[in-house]
């Protein structure tokens, strides 16, 4: 009761979306790391995921203090508009998977893929540099997406660190689970938590665009809360319409 | 391989430019374009307007309608295949 009262709900969203969309990324992340580690040797795989993150931790700190001195009006509108963007990106691709009309996410089947792709490499290639590579580029690429998501998120709700706590927070949980499962996590309900990522950054989205444009919600930060409630139910009905639309692929699907 | 510094540099703009424009546009423009329409939408409404009610209604609206034609657009994309 308490912790409910004295959290405000942008904090709440904030958290939820950045730690959110870091356990989705660093659990595709963790399947390039595993398959390197199990092919080409651990050694290399653990310092091309180290780099990668101390590159990334190295640009949130750098340009994380350039963005909070923009007005806070014109940051709110750009990083509205990105995360209404990306959120309707997160949001369709999520809704189109629950609805059998894309494939889910198969961390397994990637997984298989890296692993040929490691096998069959020329032996006379440097196997190190290699493995050291793909585990960077892994890692990068896919937080890459959430130092976005951290700056944009963090700088304009002047709540940077926090932000940043909650993406380690991932990492940390994701890294965890996998040293001790010692396997990709396909168990996990990616689509889930994607989709319950693109209703919060369109929640923000649709916030911030409009605070940029000067429009004064009712009630402040708790209109967050309401965003979140309408775009959930949005994004059940759809579904539902789509796969009302679409009989045949939802039932291949659940066959 | 290796390169100058003006090639290097040449090859980051350029791909960074990609990568962004991967990340905003990528394989769904109407989305980026829907972004665009709902904020020059809201500015006339809110900035211009100041019907700030409006503004209010008219900003997820349209936000659900270009999630909800871009899904219609991705459905037909699946049937002709």
């Amino acid at each position: 009761m308490f912790f409910a009262s004295s959290v405000p709900s942008g904090v709440v969203v904030l958290v939820g979306a950045v730690f959110l969309a870091s356990c989705v990324e660093m659990v595709e992340a963790l399947t390039i790391v595993l398959a390197v580690g199990h092919t080409r040797g651990w050694r290399a795989a653990l310092q091309g995921s180290a780099v990668a993150i101390v590159v990334l931790a190295a640009l949130v700190a750098s340009f994380g203090p350039a963005l909070v001195r923009v007005p806070l009006n014109e940051l709110r509108l750009i990083v509205g508009a990105v995360l209404l963007i990306f959120g309707m990106q997160w949001l369709r691709k999520a809704i189109l998977r629950a609805s059998g009309l894309k494939a889910l996410h198969d961390e397994d089947a990637i997984y298989r893929e890296k692993v040929a792709e490691l096998k069959a490499l020329d032996a006379s290639v440097n196997l190190d540099r290699v493995a050291f590579v793909v585990a960077f580029k892994g890692v990068f690429l896919e937080g890459l997406e959430v130092v976005i998501l951290v700056l944009t998120l963090g700088s304009s709700a002047h709540r940077l660190g926090l932000a940043a706590v909650a993406a380690a927070a991932a990492v940390v949980l994701v890294g965890v689970v996998g040293v001790v499962v010692a396997k990709q996590l396909s168990k996990v309900p990616e689509n889930a938590m994607k989709m319950s990522v693109g209703v919060l950054l369109v929640t923000y989205g649709t916030f911030w665009t409009g605070e940029g444009l000067k429009v004064k919600w009712p009630g402040g930060d708790v209109m967050l809360a309401a965003f979140v409630g309408i775009y959930a139910v949005v994004t059940w009905l759809l579904v539902l319409v789509v796969r009302r639309e679409n009989p045949q692929v939802s039932a291949e699907v659940a066959a | 391989m290796n390169q100058s510094p003006p090639a290097l540099a040449l090859r980051l703009v350029k791909g960074f430019g990609r990568f962004c424009w991967d990340l905003l546009v990528g394989d769904t423009p109407e989305l980026f374009v829907a972004a665009l329409v709902i904020i020059g939408v809201v500015t006339l409404l809110s900035v211009v307007g100041h019907f700030n009610t409006a503004a209010m209604i008219v900003l997820p609206l349209l936000a659900i309608s270009a999630l909800a034609i871009s899904l219609r657009r991705a459905q037909r994309a699946a049937r002709r295949k």
